[in-house]
């Protein structure tokens, strides 16, 4: 026996191995019931190296994600970097098309409201000189310009053509020195003379009433220079008293800022000098209106004293109830007029129930009130 | 008889060369393998062919050259298998078992260092494995199983091909060979 074992124990633990095997897949089969065990040893061996592999793959997935989203971001933001200059540029570029297309239109509209013919110009230049206040314009001689044109925009006066040239225009400014033009002002049509001075701020010589002319007025061209026709606005004065005799009147022009696009007058009409506007600054605060009275509310009769009767609605009121008191009607009967001296009945509520006259039954009759004094 | 053949006749004869591995080999070896089993085809789908709980099975039982062992250490990564699926435990510690004895049976007589003879077995023992699960599935328990057999040829030959670079990688985990 022994010998047979040592000849077949290779087969013979094969055979216990699968017998034992069988037999628990049967006890499996024929319970359904699982060898709960030997799966908890399996998982408990398995899942300890199976969630730190887990851990390390997450923890290496995530540093590699980020590196790559890394690269990705910085490239993608020197990208957007290089987008963003890109669109700078050509939104400044843009707001100046924008800018200088509002700036046309504004010109444009202006030049429709007022009766002078005229010429949009672009400025393409200015002065050599470091005080120098004059520009060049890209209209010229071959346009229809010509010397003394008046140049001007939808703010104000700009200056006048001091040299047309085939191509362009040299223009002066209304701030160049020696510069001059007829002015009026607004409110008390005091007229002067503008005169540049070489410096932001003009001066007002010849004025003919000084003593008139406000502090702040504004300024017109008057026409009388030949050169700018009426109307065009110069700027505001700031009077300074120097003695009781003495001003002295300084204008700030008040379209030579910003300056880019002008209008020459080659037709000037003279036109009008509007009428001085109110103040900005004064605000004037209106009152929403009322809101309308419930519709349950009873409208005060009419002549009724109270809120809005006047003295002779009172009169009026007086004098009817001296009437009805006095049984006398205004314009029926040509009787006896009633006595105005009486003193007026005061109005008092009829009960509703009784009779007029007759007392109700375990009560007195009621004493005829007094009528109330009238308070003069 | 003549004093060769008496010679001759003494010779006892020529022991198996059993390879020996690092005790832990036996252990971590096949743990990883149903590791990879398990977890690492959740992350890389293709490569859900590969049967390396089989291909441990297949190379510890050929290098032991004991087919008690072979038997033994089969029925082990089976059932640990089992332990870690959803079927019946035995399925397929029932056929590595078998795998095991075959494997460690053949190494006995074969050169299993040769690679032609690595893949050989490794492709027939592959089929085998396939078969005999299909078997015990459909007579011993009872379920339906399909058998793809032209799948299974093309999953053993790719079994086998990966097998020989691996049994190489294995190989340096021998102790020692006598």
């Amino acid at each position: 026996m022994e010998s047979f074992l040592a000849r077949f124990r290779h087969i013979t633990v094969l055979l216990l191995l699968l017998m034992a095997q069988l037999l628990l897949l049967a006890y499996q089969v024929k319970t359904n019931q699982e060898v709960r065990l030997i799966r908890i040893w399996a998982v408990t061996a398995v899942t300890p190296l199976a969630r730190a592999v887990e851990s390390v793959s997450v923890y290496w997935n995530n540093v590699f994600t980020t590196l790559v989203r890394q690269r990705e971001v910085l490239s993608e933001n020197e990208r957007l970097k290089g987008e963003v200059s890109k669109l700078r540029i050509e939104n400044q570029y843009l707001q100046g098309e924008l800018a200088t297309a509002d700036r046309a239109k504004v010109l444009l509209a202006f030049a429709q409201t007022i009766p002078s013919k005229t010429k949009a110009a672009r400025i393409i230049g200015s002065g050599t000189g470091s005080n120098a206040r004059v520009v060049y314009v890209d209209r010229g001689s071959a346009d229809g310009i010509a010397r003394n044109m008046a140049v001007v925009t939808s703010k104000g006066i700009v200056g006048k053509v001091a040299s047309a040239y085939p191509t362009a225009s040299l223009v002066t400014l209304v701030t160049q020195q020696g510069f001059v033009a007829g002015v009026v002002s607004q409110v008390s049509r005091v007229q002067a003379i503008l005169r540049g001075t070489g410096s932001d701020l003009c001066t007002l010589d010849y004025v003919r009433n000084p003593f008139a002319l406000q502090d702040k007025e504004w300024l017109y061209t008057s026409g009388e220079d030949r050169v700018f026709p009426k109307g065009f606005p110069v700027g505001q004065v700031r009077v300074t008293k120097k003695s009781n005799t003495e001003f002295e009147f300084k204008v700030q022009p008040v379209a030579l800022d910003h300056l880019e696009e002008v209008l020459i007058v080659v037709e000037g009409i003279h036109g009008a000098i509007p009428d001085p506007a109110p103040a900005p600054s004064q605000e004037v605060v209106i009152l929403p209106p009322p809101p309308p009275a419930p519709a349950s509310a009873e409208a005060p009769a009419a002549g009724a004293e109270g809120f809005g009767s006047t003295d002779a609605d009172r009169l009026r009121e007086k004098y009817r109830k001296l009437g009805e008191a006095q049984g006398h009607t205004y314009g029926g009967s040509p009787g006896r007029p009633p006595d105005f001296n009486k003193a007026v009945p005061s109005a008092q509520p009829k009960p509703a129930s009784a009779a007029p006259g007759k007392p109700e039954e375990g009560k007195p009759p009621a004493a005829p009130k007094e009528p109330a004094p009238v308070k003069p | 008889m003549t004093d060769f053949d008496n010679r001759l006749m003494d010779i006892a004869p020529r022991e198996p060369a059993v390879t020996r591995f690092r005790p832990l080999s036996w252990l971590v070896v096949p743990l990883l393998a149903i590791w990879f089993q398990v977890f690492v085809h959740r992350f890389v789908g293709y490569v859900s062919y590969l049967e390396l709980p089989l291909l441990v099975t297949i190379y510890f039982s050929m290098m032991r050259r004991q087919p008690i062992i072979g038997s033994v250490f089969g029925a082990c990564v089976g059932l640990a298998q089992d332990s870690l699926s959803d079927h019946y435990v035995g399925m397929f510690g029932i056929v590595k078992t078998m795998v095991g004895f075959i494997a460690a049976s053949l190494s006995l007589r074969f050169d299993v260092d040769s690679p032609l003879l690595r893949l050989t077995v490794t492709y027939a023992l592959f089929v085998f494995h396939q078969m005999g699960y299909w078997a015990v599935a459909k007579f011993l328990v009872g379920q339906s199983v399909d058998l793809q057999l032209p799948q299974m040829a093309i999953q053993g030959f790719l079994n086998a091909l990966i097998a020989i670079p691996f049994y190489l990688v294995l190989d340096r985990l021998k102790e020692e060979a006598r």
